[in-house]
């Protein structure tokens, strides 16, 4: 890859970095780059500096230097993020938050808190659940991945079929523009005067500024949580039976899919007595007040039995709660023991598309010789096909890209969209142009350019060229091309 | 019959000032400008997906009562056109429950300072495929580009719904003790809540809080709506009905709101400069 920070810059960048923040903050080692080389996608990219903001004044400094050096910047949470959102390209600058991690303040009785970037998703509901309120997003890396993130990402889970992905439990922001400037986006009052520019930062993928104060929305924990299994011969009706609860009125808490391979695979690893022989697993979650939620439980076993549901296995207790949830939260585990390496997808299509998109997954893994686990977010359509592999395979690689890229074609062409939570980065960037036309991402390009003029901010992302004006093409290891 | 989105793009065209109405229920069009006027009518609802297609200028309630033949609803202010009610962006009373504006629009069709049909968001509820353009348009007062057609989230509606009263100088001991509510309002005096869900988990809410079933809400004073941070609502005087919980007053008197940074203006500046160089768009509307 070329170096489009020369050594000099770098150099002169590290050092001016050193005095604005403290030289054990600053890194320059190869061990440390490597480390900060990429995100959890497998796209290969490049640090030339890292360094560890302590407070808002340090990340302005830092940008300040930066933006003076004309050096890009990229900030980044726990690089949890599977789209290459948080790869560094070029030698850039990588601005970790992760020591930027306190909780500032909670208000428990309008429910929110203010938060800085760092912290991470599950510590902020175990900080506020002695007042009986949680972070609603919840994505499977919820233990590691940070709020900044999460708003960088515009983060889902599992739950955020009835209570709405990040962009609904963020109230207000700091942040730093890639001038240097602190601006406020948002805030506890609810209409500030002008543009919607919190809802128009959140989901930013760090191309608009880095966010160093955070105000979150918190929910309220229900008074009953209700959780309960049920097995399908087949993948349709499993299927089937989400569009129906959907269509029935009534929006679970949660609905999980797993299919046969998925459900082995986790069963074999947690031991929680698991149906591996069927076709297809829902996990069903409501929540709420006792009466409605009784209602609805007995409704949707109705409609499952109705769609040919075999058991119907309902937690009894918080402690079988919590296992069902471990087999659906510790599902990629268990599949790191079946083949070493897996390329996990992220689709969304319309609920009663479902089957047939499913039927074309398995078609496309088989056709390339691939083995493929789905465990998905029924509920809101949003696929997660699950490529598992081992790349010491000679050719692997390139079945699995090609592979890939027929499932992200197959789900916008069934009128879905290229990504449910993980974002675009430099994985789908490329694809826009499917569900984006020239006007549609030169819109985009425009919200890009009011908020940073200089591109500076994680430049590369996000938008395809032309429409990324100024940005020169790159093509990282590892990237779909 | 597909909504006439290039015959509206026509209309908006690439040169002269222009400026959109709907039924004039929440402003109107800037006056002594050429005006347009987005196509109407419901295009779909897809119940199982929770979504429905209309155009701009469809009636809030037309839609409303569409939805509601498929036991659904949706969570915009009643009154006006659809268009208008994204375009304002201002909630009504049940935001505490079904949350603001800016959270119901998927997708947009609109049509550019350049007259090109432009497509915001996507058609699923759940979509992080680009940057949130769809929430900047919400609110943007026909600033940024006119809405021509939107697909919508819908929610299911509810079993029961009921509002209810209670005498309370402290809105916030009441509000405490209530699981999400749909809306709670204050006075100084006295509370009302809006419960939903199953009628025997309102009953059992309103014995746990000690609620009156109440007629109505009250009239909402209407001199000016404030937005204000939700612990102030506790501190309000004068004669007034707070949203608790999200911190917006309807007061009588008139309000200034408290002008933003000078950054966050700029940056609002930019971005209209971005999207519509030559300020023809709705002109005189600051973002």
């Amino acid at each position: 890859m070329s170096k489009a920070v020369d050594d000099r810059t770098g150099g002169a960048l590290a050092a001016e970095l050193a005095s604005a923040l403290s030289p054990d903050r600053v890194r320059t080692g190869s061990t440390e780059l490597g480390l900060y080389a990429r995100d959890s996608s497998n796209i290969e990219g490049a640090a030339g500096i890292v360094c560890f903001p302590l407070t808002t004044d340090e990340v302005q400094a830092t940008v300040r230097a930066a933006a003076r050096h004309g050096v890009p910047f990229v900030a980044r949470g726990s690089g949890t993020g599977l789209a290459g959102g948080a790869t560094p390209l070029d030698h850039s600058l990588v601005i970790a938050l992760t020591k930027m991690d306190r909780v500032l303040s909670v208000d428990p009785v309008n429910r929110f808190a203010w938060v800085e970037p760092g912290v991470l998703n599950l510590d902020l509901t175990r900080h506020v659940t002695q007042h009986g309120l949680h972070f609603a997003p919840d994505p499977s890396s919820q233990q590691s991945c940070s709020i900044g993130g999460n708003v960088a990402n515009n983060s889902g889970g599992p739950h955020c079929l009835s209570d709405g992905v990040t962009a609904a439990h963020i109230l207000g922001m700091e942040v730093v523009l890639s001038d240097g400037s602190v601006v406020h986006l948002g805030g506890e009052e609810p209409e500030p005067e002008g543009l919607d520019l919190r809802g128009a930062f959140v989901g930013s993928e760090g191309m608009f500024g880095i966010a160093t104060k955070v105000c979150v929305r918190l929910t309220q924990n229900p008074p009953t949580v209700r959780t309960m299994l049920m097995d399908f011969a087949s993948v349709e009706a499993g299927a089937q039976t989400v569009s129906a609860i959907i269509a029935d009125g009534m929006v679970p808490a949660a609905l999980e899919m797993m299919d046969r391979l998925c459900v082995q695979a986790v069963e074999a690893y947690i031991h929680a007595g698991l149906p591996v022989q069927a076709a297809a697993v829902l996990l069903v979650e409501v929540a709420g007040s006792a009466h409605g939620l009784e209602a609805d439980v007995a409704r949707i076993v109705e409609i499952g039995s109705a769609h040919g549901a075999g058991t119907v296995r309902i937690a009894q207790d918080e402690t079988e709660r919590a296992l069902l949830w471990k087999g659906r939260k510790n599902a990629f585990g268990a599949i790191a023991r079946i083949k070493p390496n897996y390329y996990l997808h992220d689709t969304v299509v319309p609920r009663r598309m479902l089957p047939e998109v499913l039927r074309q997954v398995y078609e496309i893994s088989e056709r390339y010789g691939l083995m493929v686990m789905n465990v998905f977010h029924a509920g809101d359509g949003n696929l997660h096909p699950l490529l598992v592999f081992d790349k010491r395979e000679p050719g692997v690689m390139e079945r699995v890209h090609a592979a890939g890229e027929e499932i992200v074609r197959a789900s916008v062409a069934a009128g879905g969209v290229l990504s449910g939570e993980h974002g675009i980065g430099l994985e789908k960037r490329d694809f826009m142009p499917l569900m984006f036309s020239p006007a549609d991402l030169a819109a985009q390009a425009s919200m890009r350019r009011a908020f940073d003029p200089a591109g500076l901010a994680n430049p590369y992302k996000v938008l395809p060229s032309p429409a990324a004006c100024g940005d020169v093409q790159h093509v990282p290891d590892g990237a779909w091309i | 019959m597909a909504l006439a989105l290039d015959a509206f793009a026509a209309d908006v065209g690439d040169t002269d000032v222009v400026t959109i109405s709907g039924n004039s229920t929440r402003g109107g069009p800037v006056p002594a400008v050429r005006g347009v006027r987005a196509p109407a009518g419901i295009q779909w609802v897809q119940p199982d997906e929770m979504i429905v297609c209309c155009g701009a200028a469809t009636p809030v309630d037309e839609l409303v009562a569409a939805l509601g033949q498929h036991g659904q609803t949706v969570a915009l202010p009643a009154g006006g056109t659809v268009g208008g009610a994204l375009a304002c962006g201002l909630s009504d009373v049940r935001r505490l429950g079904y949350g603001p504006v800016r959270d119901v629009l998927l997708q947009a069709r609109y049509v550019s300072a350049a007259g090109e049909v432009v497509k915001a968001g996507g058609p699923t509820v759940k979509n992080v495929s680009g940057f949130d353009l769809p929430r900047l348009l919400v609110g943007s007062r026909g600033a940024l580009g006119f809405i021509g057609e939107v697909i919508l989230r819908t929610r299911p509606l509810p079993a029961a719904s009921r509002w209810f009263t209670i005498e309370a100088h402290d809105p916030f001991d009441v509000f405490a003790r209530l699981y999400r509510p749909v809306s709670a309002l204050w006075n100084g005096t006295r509370m009302w809540v809006l419960l939903e869900g199953h009628a025997a988990d309102l009953a059992a809410q309103q014995q746990a809080a000690g609620l009156h079933e109440a007629d109505a809400p009250p009239a909402l004073p209407t001199g000016s709506r404030r937005s204000v941070r939700p612990a102030e609502v506790a501190t309000q005087v004068g004669e007034f009905v707070a949203e608790v919980g999200i911190g917006i007053v309807h007061h009588r008197e008139p309000w200034v709101p408290p002008p933003r940074g000078e950054r966050e203006q700029a940056l609002a500046r930019a971005i209209k400069h971005e999207l519509d160089p030559l300020g023809r768009l709705n002109p005189g509307i600051d973002v």
